[in-house]
């Protein structure tokens, strides 16, 4: 007995596990634990406004450029397929870095850490927007069309009263899952050195040098953002079936 | 092939469409009188609701004139939503908007196009869920009505418009049996009311009761134009008379 419990003990102190934990980083039960945790789950604030902001914007113009889509006319379908296909192509990261870095250069514009981080995942995330509204809008019967057209509704109202609320009730999971993705996605912003959550271990790392429970931690925070944004998706989609009951 | 009414208020001439390869309308002509009631019948795929459909232009045609209350149809926006507005239209799957209450599919139209009040929509889409007979499901959504009452709620809906035109295509194919009577009913008291109807139906009865005119139509021609009497009783050509023994005798 005594025997395997030598044999196992330094086997993990040689495999490098057992007690390497430092927990204490994060303890709140200490103070210099407590500060850091605080100091990790404050991150959470531009995390949040970060990624609600960039789909808000994503939605409206993911919408704009999915209209276009459902013309009748070759050249204006165009439109929706150049930017979809060009937009989705760039990877979030060289999109975020280009426009922090790219956008003053050539433009003479400059964003903060902040816009520029929310353009560059709005932009991304637009394309997918825009897939999304297409398919939602596509799915709504002609009949609906022709009853709306046959009640002279012009094209903007047919669009605002008739088909998007019966589109967006269809793709209001594919929406709940683009928020998912940018949440995640805004860790991405971090590298041009936006305080989200992600930027924020990273720096906590640097000083107290015990990644395994930073990163922890972290996992833990995304995990508890993104079950509410489910939990609040979710109540959406059973609040708008009960309104047609 | 037509027939001369003194107050047209819907002048087809020579209208043909085409699917493609496939001519569904060949020069097809018909005049309606104001207040006339026209039932159009035929076999499937004899180009009857294509014909109805041109007339609100839910299909364009490609060749020949269709002028509607003195307006040409065109794809000038303004004729397009002024004809549309005078002209209603049943559809065979009703078509109402399944995320809105009754009351808000009838007073939709009338809000966005005439600018009426929310009050005065609901009083007007009141008035005519009294006249097809259904004020009680005024807040209930489509989904929760029978089909008769569906089909009663989009002829409301259509009235709503105040239309001078209503077109019915195919209104009771899509009900059992035992629904068609309600949505009839409606529609012959509608008939005696003085609105101009064209009505595609396979319901010989109604036609019968209600039609000044049969229109018979086979393969994109308008083949016979004739008083209900005279082509229930002695039609004129051959494609009729076999149209109406097979119809008549199931």
């Amino acid at each position: 007995m005594t025997k395997l419990f030598i044999a196992l003990s330094s086997f993990l102190l040689l495999s490098g596990c057992a007690g390497n934990w430092g927990w204490y980083v994060v303890d709140p039960s200490t103070p210099n634990g407590m500060t850091n945790l605080k100091f990790m789950a404050t991150g959470a604030y531009y995390t949040i406004l970060m990624s609600l902001t960039a789909i808000i914007i994503s939605v409206v113009v993911g919408l704009l450029i999915a209209l276009p889509g459902l013309s009748a006319k070759p050249g204006v379908r165009a439109i929706n397929r150049v930017y979809v296909e060009v937009v989705r192509a760039v990877p979030i990261l060289v999109l975020i870095l280009w426009v922090y870095y790219g956008l003053p250069t050539l433009t003479g514009i400059t964003l903060n850490v902040f816009w520029a981080g929310v353009l560059a995942l709005a932009l991304s995330d637009s394309a997918f927007q825009a897939e999304i509204f297409r398919a939602g809008i596509q799915s709504i019967s002609r009949g609906q069309y022709e009853a709306a057209q046959s009640i002279s509704l012009n094209y903007r109202d047919t669009m605002r009263y008739v088909i998007l609320p019966q589109a967006i009730r269809r793709i209001l999971p594919a929406l709940g899952n683009q928020l998912v993705y940018m949440l995640k996605m805004s860790s991405l912003v971090s590298v041009i050195g936006m305080q989200e959550l992600t930027r924020r271990a990273n720096e906590l790392v640097v000083t107290e040098y015990r990644p395994l429970e930073i990163y922890t931690i972290l996992v833990l925070e995304y995990l508890v953002l993104i079950l509410i944004v489910s939990a609040g998706v979710r109540w959406l989609e059973r609040r708008m079936q009960a309104a047609e009951s | 092939m037509s027939l001369g009414t003194d107050s047209p208020i819907i002048k087809i001439s020579e209208v043909s469409k085409f699917f493609g390869e496939f001519q569904a309308l060949k020069s097809v002509s018909l005049d309606v009188g104001s207040g006339e009631r026209v039932v159009v019948c035929g076999p499937s795929g004899s180009g009857k609701s294509t014909l109805i459909r041109c007339i609100n232009r839910l299909e364009k045609h490609e060749q020949g004139e269709i002028i509607v209350d003195g307006v040409t149809l065109s794809d000038a926006r303004e004729s397009l939503e002024k004809i549309r507005a005078n002209v209603g239209m049943v559809f065979q799957q009703f078509n109402l908007f399944p995320h809105l209450s009754v009351i808000d599919n009838l007073t939709l139209g009338p809000k966005r196009v005439y600018g009426l009040s929310e009050k005065e929509a609901k009083a007007r889409a009141m008035e005519y869920l009294e006249r097809v007979r259904i004020p009680d499901q005024a807040d209930k959504f489509p989904r929760h009505l029978s089909g008769g009452q569906q089909q009663r709620v989009a002829i409301a809906r259509s009235l709503c418009m105040e239309p001078r035109i209503l077109l019915f295509d195919e209104p009771t194919s899509a009900l059992d049996p035992e629904m068609i009577t309600e949505v009839l009913e409606v529609m012959t008291e509608l008939a005696g009311s003085g609105m101009t109807m064209i009505v595609v139906t396979h319901e010989m009865g109604f036609a019968r009761k209600v039609a000044d005119r049969m229109v018979f139509m086979d393969q994109g021609e308008i083949v016979e134009i004739a008083k209900p009497e005279k082509f229930f009783t002695t039609p004129d050509s051959q494609r009729s008379r076999d149209f109406l023994q097979k119809i008549l005798n199931h």
